[in-house]
């Protein structure tokens, strides 16, 4: 007699939420702060996009890279910008990056019971000119970091960056501070990493760095593969 | 992430510690802090410690069995002297002279139960409270990273230290097998 497959009932229910991979990586430096992600858009086996960017500018002193789940890193991010105009208009002044992690907090907290599927880290320069960096959670929780990686390679790129960055698990070796130049090669150097072994990392890294100057914005090739 | 610091400053006066979910223990308590500084300005005296517990405790009632999870500690010093309370997000909330919260706290619970005398100096307790987080993030697998300490007094909290669990281990590890 032939087998034939039982699997029992099976409920295919619509979920609101996709997920589009992409990563992202901020730094904090003396006088500098850096932000960077990659441009690849999936779901699932597919790619949608080869050049679709994770960092987004909100001020002249601020950049935030989204990512997740793509609708809602773009109904956040318009949401933000609203706010920093609403700040802008009533208190005749930008908000600094530490206001904004926090006001990002409540936002996310009142979606508490259906949360925006992004994971922010924000880079910016704080009140005093020094690097700060926010790294959140999908419902708010949040706290300054000096570095975090976030998104579908951060399990391969924090590593990286607690020893090259913080020094951690390593003996006898002399903590110099991270300048500039070591930081831009860093960050290049670990996206080229988390290409090769993350199939929704690739196709191209956006290196945005900070300084009281403003926000230059770099471009370099990963893999495409 | 490694080091997370789970005290959350509410005023110079007043601390509140965080376990069970970051962002519900953040929010909440940041809440609490608001409710905190309009009491002050509208009474014209601080808050007392039991009040402020109170305050958490009825905010975690509103939303109760709807899912936040937070086991908390508040901690201040006011008119009856230090105080500390135990608020979860169940709405229990107790009084006491010593808790434990967290997946480690069982570990930490049999270190500090076995060397709490009620004539420890400062210094004793900060060595205990070490221990206790110490011993903790050794056996638990989901706790680790730093020890932040704090300590409050009658004008208020001061941070003592914050220090790596691994050299803490090393140091005590004359003491284990």
């Amino acid at each position: 007699m032939k087998d034939y497959h039982y699997t029992g009932a099976v409920e295919n229910r619509f979920s609101p939420y996709a997920f589009n991979g992409g990563t992202v990586l901020a730094v904090a430096g003396e006088d500098f702060a850096i932000v960077a992600s990659d441009t690849r858009l999936s779901e699932g086996y597919s790619i949608h996009s080869r050049d679709s960017p994770k960092c987004y500018k909100l001020t002249d002193t601020t950049v935030i890279g989204c990512s997740g789940f793509h609708g809602d890193c773009l109904t956040l991010t318009k949401i933000i910008d609203a706010r920093l105009k609403m700040y802008k208009h009533s208190n005749n002044k930008t908000m600094t990056s530490g206001a904004i992690a926090a006001m990002l907090s409540t936002i996310l907290y009142s979606r508490r019971f259906f949360p925006y599927y992004v994971y922010n880290i924000i880079g910016g320069l704080d009140e005093e000119g020094k690097g700060a960096v926010y790294s959140f959670d999908p419902v708010g929780s949040y706290q300054r970091d000096t570095y975090k990686a976030g998104g579908s390679a951060s399990a391969m790129l924090q590593p990286l960056l607690d020893n090259q960055i913080g020094f951690k698990n390593m003996e006898g070796v002399q903590h110099v501070p991270l300048t500039r130049e070591k930081a831009v090669q860093l960050v290049k150097d670990v996206f080229i990493s988390a290409a090769e072994r993350d199939v929704y990392t690739g196709d191209a890294l956006r290196i945005c760095i900070i300084t009281k100057e403003g926000t230059k914005e770099e471009t370099i090739p990963l893999r495409k593969d | 992430s490694n080091d997370v610091n789970k005290v959350i400053e509410i005023n110079p006066y007043l601390l509140g510690t965080m376990s069970g979910s970051a962002a519900d223990c953040q929010y909440w308590e940041r809440l609490l802090a608001k409710e905190c500084r309009l009491y002050r300005l509208r009474n014209n005296h601080r808050i007392s410690v039991a009040a402020a517990s109170k305050l958490l405790c009825n905010m975690m009632l509103g939303y109760k069995g709807m899912g936040l999870s937070v086991g908390s500690m508040v901690c201040g010093w006011d008119k009856e002297g230090p105080g500390l309370y135990y608020v979860d997000e169940n709405g229990t909330r107790l009084s006491g002279r010593m808790f434990s919260t967290g997946c480690g706290n069982g570990y930490a619970y049999g270190v500090v139960d076995s060397g709490y005398r009620e004539d420890m100096t400062v210094e004793e307790a900060y060595e205990l409270g070490c221990r206790g987080i110490a011993h903790a993030t050794h056996r638990d697998a989901y706790s680790g990273g730093v020890v932040n300490m704090y300590h409050m007094q009658e004008d208020g909290w001061i941070k003592v230290c914050k220090e790596d669990v691994s050299q803490l281990i090393h140091r005590y590890k004359e003491g284990m097998f």
